[in-house]
Parts: C-alpha cells; structure tokens; sequence
C-alpha cells in the first residue's frame, strides 16, 4: 500500500468517528488529541475503523505510535497494512 | 391558593390561622401555605366573615383554587366555587380567584402562568379566547396562539439550543438544590491492571475503557444507596428501582449530553462497554433516543485525559446526585510503608442535601472506591 492511499484511509476512519472534522484541514504531525477534542472513546473508535480497513490489529500498548496522520500511516506501512 | 411566581403550580394549605366566625378584614393573614419557595402567609383581601374552609390543612392544590368562603360584601367572595381540584393536570387551570391578587375590574381573566407566558412569546392577551373554566385564559391558550401566529422563524442553532437547555437546568439546579461536595483519591492500578492484560488479548472492538469499569461500580454501589439514585418531584424524593446511569458526553462544538445507560447495574462489562461506546458515538453524531434523554436516575461524569485532578459537578435536575472522576494520574502513594507511585483518580460525589448527607455520601464514596479494587467481580 503506498503512503497516499494509506493517508485516505487514516482519513476515511478518522471522519467515520467524527464526522465533523474536515479532512482538508487535518496538520499531518500535529497529534490528533492536540488539533480536535479527541478522547479515548474516539480513539478507541479509530482504532476499530482502522482495524476495519487495514487488517491490521492494533494492540493497546501500541496506541501511542498512532498519536497523528503521520504517525499512523508510518505505523501500518510497518504492519504490513492491506487495504479493503 | 394564590400564585407567588410564574412557575408555581400548586402549594400546600399547612395551617389556618383563623376559623369559620371570625371577622377578617382586609390585609389580615388567615392562613399558612408551603411552595418551593418555603412558607408564606397569605392575607385576605377583603373584610368579612370567614364562613367555611374548602380545603383542609395539610391538602396540596393548584393556583387558584378556592380555600375558603368569606361572607363579605364584594359578589365575587360570595361565589359558590366549584369543588378544588385534588388531582391537577398540567394542562388545565381551575378558575383564578387568588386572595392575594385580585383581578382588577374589567380585564380579562388569565392565569398568571398564561400572562407570563403571552409576556415572553409576545402574544396580546386581549381578544384570545380563552378554554380554562369561565372563559379564563390558560397556558396552552397562548401556546396556540404563538403557534398560529406569523411569529419569525427561529433561526438558532442546534448548538444553541442545547446550550439554553443546559442553561436552563443548571441555573435551576442550583437555584433549588442544596448541593454538597465530597472527594477522595482512588487508587487504580489493579483495575488497569487487570484491565490492560484483559484488552492485550481481545481484538479492538471488545477492549474496555476505564470509563465503563467506573460506570459499573457506581452503579453497582447505588444498590446500597438508594438516596443517591432517583428524582426529586413536588417537593418529595422518589428513589428509583432501577439504576439508569447518565453519562456526561461531551460534543466537539462544545455541546454536553447526559443520555442514561440502563440498568447498569445489571449488565456485564462487556455488554455494558458495548452499550457505552454505541451510546458515545450516536450522542456525536446527533442520534439519541428521547428515552435515554429522560430517564437518566442518577449522572456520571469524568474528566478524561484533561489532565483535571477532581471535578466539582453540578447535579441534574430532578436527580439528587452526580459523581466525578478526575484525570488518571500517577501520584506518590503510601505502599508497604514506603512511598510508592499509583495510577488514581480522584473521584467526587454532589448530593442534595435534601435527600442525602455528608455522612451517607462518605460512605457512598468508600464503597464505589472498594469496587474499584475489585474489578474482576464488576
């Protein structure tokens, strides 16, 4: 999966649990708690969508390395991400 | 029974200060009436011979309904009023013959809800027609009427809306309720303990989060406090048999809900998180039931990842408590007679005072906290 379409789909998961925020207006490194009111309900969601999306399974002691759009498509590029 | 505000619907007749063969005259006070805003005397209001008491010390019943029969020399204390009312209904107000304020001659009858109201949506009382008894113009009279009118169409957000209704309830809230404030640290770390090593072998959508290991031992604990867990409704409290548990779910635009999870008490973690994580998600997507909007018993909230210590919550009415739970932290703590770190959070608990104390609060307190050192039996 290339970085692009791996950013798409970080993005989908993201608007799927909260459809208020615009994707356009996302800051790729700026962490996701620290640019919306994001708590750990709504990552617990992403996590899911994400899950959804990639196959990829993503354990709790891990959710620290998903913290931003960057991060996270770094994240599932390492974990071998397959897209829907 | 007169109308000592707005919002007052019915009071009680506590005491008669006079009996039937007394001379009244105008201004003296006769009698004794408990509303929300405490005892008040009411006085006569004109001079006479009280003849008969209509309604017994001790009845509860609308604004406006007849209490006594003053044998006088205005035609209007003469009148042979209908029986009182014993059980009112919201919609229907009996004929306004208030003690304290008379009507003045010539104007059309309208109950003081119904005035207030024609004042605050802008509605001329005069030429309405009114369905309460004699013709009298009632509350629902100007609700038509405002609804008929070519009134603007509002034009406030949704945001805004909920914002007057939060408004609203907390000012009430603390306007009527004697709220008392408790606090104590609860240590965490067998809880997420047991809960990390729980979620490090489920997939995602069957992991719990803290917040629903809170809800349950709240829950769990309103069985054995039941002053905690139910409404306060005309001037009583009504302990609730079930335990809906309101959960403070705070909204991207600034909004705040409260929409109940039922029966918490009864149902395991699981189905209790999958419940919460459902309820979280329609609240932020605007799609919750009227039922979890109403039937809430008691509210939980907590401050999540803000990095609060403790909230000093305000209680929803008509509940008669609220609990927080401040940020996790890691805080020194005594550990083997040493000093220790321990993941807590500090929880908190409001009670109204009318229903509960601080010493039924404490002990509230303590046994949420013992769940929590348990989370294998939550």
């Amino acid at each position: 999966m290339t970085e692009e379409d791996l950013k798409r789909i970080v993005l989908k998961a993201l608007t799927d649990v909260a459809p208020d925020i615009d994707p356009e207006t996302v800051e790729p490194d700026t962490k996701f708690r620290d640019q919306f009111d994001f708590d750990s309900m709504d990552f617990l969601n992403l996590v899911i969508a994400l899950h959804k999306a990639t196959g990829v399974d993503i354990p709790e002691a891990d959710y620290p390395r998903l913290s931003s759009l960057d991060d996270a498509v770094r994240y599932l590029q390492e974990k071998g991400a397959i897209g829907a | 029974m007169p109308s000592l505000g707005s919002d007052m619907e019915a009071g009680t007749l506590v005491e008669w200060l006079v009996k039937p063969g007394d001379a009244v005259r105008r201004g003296d006070i006769i009698a004794v009436v408990e509303t929300q805003k405490g005892a008040i005397e009411i006085e006569v209001f004109q001079d006479g011979v009280v003849e008969e008491f209509l309604v017994p010390e001790g009845t509860r019943v609308p604004v406006g309904t007849p209490l006594a029969l003053i044998d006088g020399d205005a035609g209007r204390a003469g009148d042979r009023a209908p029986a009182p009312n014993k059980t009112p209904s919201p919609a229907a107000q009996p004929k306004p013959q208030p003690v304290v304020q008379p009507q003045p001659a010539g104007a059309f009858r309208a109950s003081p809800a119904a005035r207030n109201l024609a004042g605050s949506l802008g509605v001329d009382l005069t030429g309405l027609k009114g369905t309460g008894p004699d013709g009298a113009i009632v509350a629902s009279d100007v609700e038509r009427a405002a609804g008929t009118a070519k009134a603007p169409p509002r034009t406030r957000s949704r945001g805004v809306e909920m914002q007057g209704a939060i408004a609203a309830a907390m000012e009430r809230s603390k306007r009527e309720i004697p709220h008392y404030y408790l606090s104590g640290a609860v240590p965490l770390e067998p809880a997420l303990d047991w809960m990390e090593r729980r979620n490090a072998t489920r997939a995602a959508p069957d992991r719990l989060l803290a917040g629903v290991l809170f809800i349950k031992a709240v829950a769990l604990a309103l069985r054995d406090f039941p002053e905690f867990n139910g409404v306060w409704e005309q001037g009583e409290f009504r302990p609730s048999a079930a335990i809906h548990t309101g959960v403070a779910i705070s909204l991207r635009d600034g909004g705040l809900v409260a929409p109940a999870l039922h029966d918490a008490d009864r149902k395991g973690l699981d189905a209790l998180m999958a419940e919460f994580r459902d309820l979280v998600t329609r609240a932020r997507t605007g799609k919750l039931r009227s039922s979890e909007l109403s039937d809430s018993t008691v509210t939980i909230t907590s401050m999540g990842e803000a990095g609060i210590d403790a909230v000093f919550p305000i209680i929803y009415p008509p509940q008669v408590a609220i609990i927080g739970f401040g940020s996790i932290v890691t805080r020194p703590w005594e550990t083997n007679g040493g000093v220790g770190l321990t993941r807590l959070t500090t929880l908190s608990v409001a009670g109204d005072h009318r229903v509960s104390n601080g010493h039924r609060g404490a002990r509230f307190l303590n046994a949420v906290r013992e769940r929590l050192q348990h989370p294998e039996a939550l």
